[in-house]
């Protein structure tokens, strides 16, 4: 029985069909990522995933189990930074915490909030509020808060493509070690082919809405642990890279649409409280200044 | 104009003297008719409003209650700060009272889409009712309450009218919260009390404390009013009782007091309010 299993899952909003027919399965202990156009529907895959949205037909099942409501067995770090801007570093850890170890005293929890802190490097931060660290250390604390939940499964949904090139370098090579620490089952999204190749132990794409549905999954073969610089010489590397970029850039050709590599960023403010809530992140500042550009065209 | 130095205290206090001048040019002054004799056969006012007093007669008529602004002469003979102390305990009660009552009701409304259509065309037809219409519903409301009908009445009008900020505020806070926020709550699995005091309650906090001042300025409002129709000692009280006795100085007087303190009041709350914007 694969641990993780979607069967001809469809979404959609409205009369829009975001995802059709999405199967997947996934076994313990797999690193999958999944690479795919903005707006192409990987969030709602994710969400779908961690039983935030239901499907519209078709199952999602996590241990032989149909998922009908979220749960802390599933990890997941959300693509906007979801730190609760009220609580410190050590106090969003810390309610993740308290909700999955509820027997534990408050030195207990203390000390496993404090080890989790340590394990992505936050520890002299540990009592700031999120709006006193940079994008990458909130999005380290949002790994950290994942991480100790302790989950069957870690959802990542475009963990890192709000940081810019050097830190997005360090923070991959420290999820790739914790991985390796512990072999937990990750579906890691992405627009980032190399980051796929560098993490990953699969690479799917998912084809551009409407109706996305997932492409031939392609086996990352290249031996572990992975070094960055050696892997640009590597020419496995180099083939992987070129077969999925095709791949991709085929849809697009498909979809008759030139897209650039650099993919939409997502904001790494931390969240205006004075904004009204809306159900889809609203548009950033450079999304609206394309939006500009594009109908002044 | 150019900024210039202290302009930001001299030109209120030239405005203010412009006023001043105004007021005392359009008000009365007393003159004496002599006669021939020099005996006074009559005293009259004469200006443009020969009854308003102007602003020497103001003063001079005020400094009592100034001066000694906790003295107790009589009832309704009281230091302009003593009057000024049982307005706010009162007001302090009714606004206690409204935001016990409308800070649960904003959420109810935020949180219940069922509960918002159920209520929300009943409070927009309340919302504009004047306190002059609810009191009088209050006193009837207390009559049972015998020499104490006055004091609720009053309590019921503050509390009702002052309430729909905070009611109103708060729920558009609570819809307001990020629903990424909500989503870390039902990953983790967080019980409604949790969720509630954990996220929905610091994510509303600048919304509902905006309300709160907003319902502070209304409650301030409404105290005049009440007192003027119970006829309790306090600023308003004062301000009717020396209106039907021809004192016409100490109208002024009341009024520069209530719009002092109703000042001063919304700074205070407003400081309060930015402490937890920024938080
Ligand atoms: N709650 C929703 N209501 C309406 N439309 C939605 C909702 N969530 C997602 N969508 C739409 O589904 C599509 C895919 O969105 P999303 O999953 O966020 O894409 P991605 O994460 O790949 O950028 C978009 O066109 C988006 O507008
Ligand atoms: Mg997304």
């Amino acid at each position: 029985m694969p641990f993780l299993e979607l069967t001809n899952v469809s979404k959609n909003f409205g009369a829009n069909s975001v995802l059709a027919g999405v199967s997947l399965t996934l076994e313990r202990g797999e690193f999958v990522a999944i690479v795919g156009y903005s707006g192409s529907g990987k969030t709602t895959l994710i969400s779908l995933i961690a039983g935030l949205t239901l499907p519209d037909s078709g199952t999602v099942r996590l241990n032989g189990r149909e998922i009908t409501a979220p749960g802390p067995d599933r990890g997941v770090v959300f693509q906007n930074y979801s730190l609760l801007p009220w609580l410190t570093v050590a106090e969003n850890i810390a309610l993740a915490v308290a909700q999955v170890f509820p027997n534990y005293t408050p030195a207990q929890t203390a000390e496993h909030v404090a080890r989790f802190i340590a394990m992505v490097s936050l520890t002299p931060h540990a009592a700031k509020l999120p709006r006193q660290l940079s994008g990458g250390q909130r999005q380290r604390v949002s790994v950290a808060r994942a991480l100790a939940m302790d989950p069957q499964i870690l959802l990542l949904d475009e963990p890192l493509s709000a940081l810019d090139a050097l830190t997005r370098a360090v923070l991959q090579a420290e999820i790739a070690q914790i991985w390796e620490r512990d072999h937990k089952t990750v579906v890691l999204i992405t627009n980032d082919v190399d980051e796929a190749l560098l993490l990953a132990d699969r690479i799917i794409p998912l084809t551009p809405g409407p109706g996305a549905t997932l492409g031939e999954s392609v086996a990352v073969t290249l031996a572990r642990p992975r070094d960055r610089k050696a892997l640009n010489h590597d020419p496995e590397f180099k083939r992987l890279r070129a077969h999925i970029t095709t791949q991709l850039l085929g849809y697009s050709a498909r979809r008759q649409s030139t897209v650039t590599r650099n993919l939409i960023l997502p904001d790494i403010l931390p969240e205006d409280l004075d904004a009204p809530r809306v159900t889809r992140r609203p548009l950033r500042p450079h999304e609206l200044k394309q939006l500009q550009v594009a109908s002044s065209e | 104009m150019k900024p210039f130095k202290f302009d930001f205290i001299i030109l209120p206090v030239f405005g203010l003297l412009l006023v001043l001048a105004f007021w005392h040019a359009i008000a009365g002054k007393k003159i004496a008719i002599t006669n021939a004799t020099g005996a006074i056969v009559e005293e009259k006012r004469v200006g443009l409003i020969p009854a308003l007093p102007n602003v020497i007669e103001t003063w001079q008529s005020s400094r009592p209650y100034l001066v000694e602004p906790f003295a107790k002469r009589g009832e309704m003979d009281q230091g302009i700060l003593r009057f000024t102390w049982y307005s706010l305990i009162l007001v302090a009660k009714g606004y206690a009272l409204a935001l016990l009552i409308g800070t649960p009701v904003g959420f109810l409304l935020g949180l219940s889409p069922t509960f918002a259509k159920m209520f929300d065309p009943l409070i927009q037809i309340l919302r504009p009712v004047s306190p002059l219409a609810w009191l009088p519903l209050g006193l009837v409301l207390f009559l049972g309450a015998g020499k104490e009908a006055g004091t609720w009445g009053a309590l019921f009008t503050i509390a009702i009218c002052s309430m729909w900020p905070t009611v109103l505020n708060t729920a558009v806070g609570v819809r307001a919260v990020p629903q990424d926020y909500l989503n870390v709550g039902r990953v983790l699995k967080l019980s409604p009390w949790k969720t509630l005091t954990k996220i929905l309650l610091p994510a509303t906090l600048p919304y509902m404390f905006t309300g709160f001042r907003l319902s502070l300025g209304i409650a301030w409002l409404v105290i005049v009013a009440a007192e003027m129709l119970t006829g309790r000692p306090g600023v308003g009280g004062f301000l009717w009782q020396e209106y039907n006795s021809l004192i016409y100085e100490h109208i002024i007087l009341s009024i520069l007091t209530i719009g002092l303190v109703g000042f001063v009041l919304d700074r205070l709350m407003g400081l309060v309010e930015r402490r937890f914007k920024t938080a």
